[in-house]
């Protein structure tokens, strides 16, 4: 297929959202550079967004991954509704990726809601940039 | 999920879908072959909003204006599309796109579609897909589109060859740097815009950039518009309006006048030759890597030389090639 080829050369786009009343931002800053420096285009949602805010911007950035990261606790109340909205925006087809600081019974929970990765606080950046690539170019052209 | 024809995304982009729309704008970034058809159709109905340029030094407050811009064109009923631009990396192609953080207060308005670009290589302070994703917005019905360029040194000016109306906003306190900077990217403005105007020192600049406009004036060609000069507080809301007022009497010079006329004549050439570079380049790339080595072992060993190798090459790549449209 021709629009294969014109993938390959394409930076992957990447939204990390933080969303809630979570205020640590060091990860997320640490995995854009990371990402940016793997040849990405990063957007980066600032804080405080909400699941409205951030699913909007990954609709209109039509990004391939979506990742959100959270520090506060909020995932079963986060991921839901980030997935709801996707599905009635019809962009169903975006990689939902997770990172931060959750326990483990959370981290089977989300995954059931169709969070492809959980990439927790000691994840190397490398072994981040390469999830990502795997994820995206399984999905193939769109 | 399974690839949606660009076609249909078009129809669905008609109907008011910023999925599909978000997608498109994807397509022609990349340049996906499949989507250039539905492109094609895109342009041919496109020319109906107003495209505003807002172009500045970095750090000059280009996206908070844009984001008070847009707010105060949502109060009266406008639809706003923007495209803003940051630079990729030389070094790994990547890219952090900050711009829709200074916009957050119109993330959940649906009468605002926010695409942050990357120049992937492109100069001239633009993408090379922004004019494409200008052309989306306009087909989805927004009426005003802000084309926010990268922040800018002295001779990024393409975004006034892409605009109806282009802001040039400098910030206070730059001093000589104002300057340095006057030859270039000063001289495409329609309106000045200066920043940050609640500062103590921004009437300084506001004199500055006046009284330039007044020695261009003097000694330069008469001009059916004369330029303004705006100091905004996008902090404070202080200049906002005055700002829409400028922007209206621009757009109002530019319609139905030799003006207008000549200015959207000069971005349809500008677009043409852009894209012929790109097509060029493109097909130049793809030809050297097949007939550049056979021809470089006949320079080699002398039997050419560099001058009359190149017009070989030239003619092997891009003669057959384009050959047929002539017909």
């Amino acid at each position: 297929m021709e629009q294969l080829l014109a993938m390959d050369q394409t930076p992957i786009r990447v939204l990390l959202a933080k969303v809630g009343l979570d205020g640590h931002d060091r990860g997320v800053k640490v995995v854009a550079r990371a990402l940016r420096d793997a040849g990405m285009d990063v957007i980066y949602s600032g804080l405080h967004r909400t699941p409205d805010e951030v699913v909007n911007t990954a609709v209109q950035e039509d990004v391939d991954v979506l990742g959100v990261s959270l520090l506060s606790g909020v995932q079963l109340t986060v991921f839901p509704k980030i997935f709801a909205l996707l599905e009635e925006k019809g962009a169903g087809d975006l990689i939902v990726i997770a990172g931060g600081v959750m326990p483990d019974e959370d981290i089977v929970a989300i995954r059931k809601l169709g969070v492809r990765e959980v990439l927790l606080q000691d994840t190397p950046p490398q072994a981040i940039v390469e999830s990502i690539r795997t994820l995206v170019a399984a999905r193939g052209a769109r | 999920m399974s690839y949606v024809p660009s076609q249909d995304l078009l129809q669905q982009l008609r109907s008011g879908n910023p999925w599909a729309l978000g997608r498109l704008i994807s397509r022609a970034e990349v340049g996906v072959p499949e989507a250039r058809q539905a492109l094609a159709e895109v342009y041919r109905s496109a020319g109906t909003a107003h495209v505003i340029g807002v172009t500045g030094v970095p750090g000059s407050g280009k996206s908070t204006l844009v984001g008070k811009l847009a707010g105060a064109l949502r109060a009266r009923g406008e639809k706003v599309g923007i495209v803003a631009i940051d630079p990729s990396s030389p070094y790994s192609g990547g890219a952090i796109l900050g711009d829709r953080i200074r916009m957050s207060e119109l993330a959940n308005d649906p009468g605002v579609f926010i695409r942050s670009m990357a120049t992937r290589g492109a100069t001239g302070g633009m993408a090379r897909a922004a004019l494409d994703a200008v052309d989306l917005l306009d087909v989805a019905g927004f009426h005003t589109i802000i084309l926010e360029t990268v922040g800018v040194g002295q001779d990024e000016v393409e975004v006034a060859h892409a605009s109806d109306t282009t802001i040039v906003v400098s910030a206070p306190g730059l001093g000589d740097e104002i300057q340095a900077i006057k030859a270039g990217v000063l001289e495409i403005a329609d309106i000045h815009v200066v920043s940050k105007c609640d500062r103590d020192d921004a009437n300084r600049t506001i004199t500055d950039l006046k009284q330039m406009l007044t020695l261009g004036s003097v000694v330069g060609p008469k001009r059916a518009w004369a330029i303004p000069v705006v100091g905004v507080s996008s902090y404070t809301g202080e200049g906002i309006d005055d700002l829409l007022v400028r922007m209206t009497a621009h757009r109002a010079a530019m319609t139905d006048s030799e003006l207008g006329r000549e200015r959207r004549r000069r971005v349809a050439e500008f677009r043409l030759q852009k894209t012929a570079e790109t097509l060029l380049l493109e097909r130049f790339t793809a030809g050297a890597e097949a007939f550049a080595p056979a021809l470089a072992v006949t320079l080699t060993g002398r039997g050419t030389d560099p001058y009359a190798a190149a017009r070989q090459l030239i003619a092997k790549t891009i003669r057959e090639e384009y050959s047929n449209e002539l017909a």
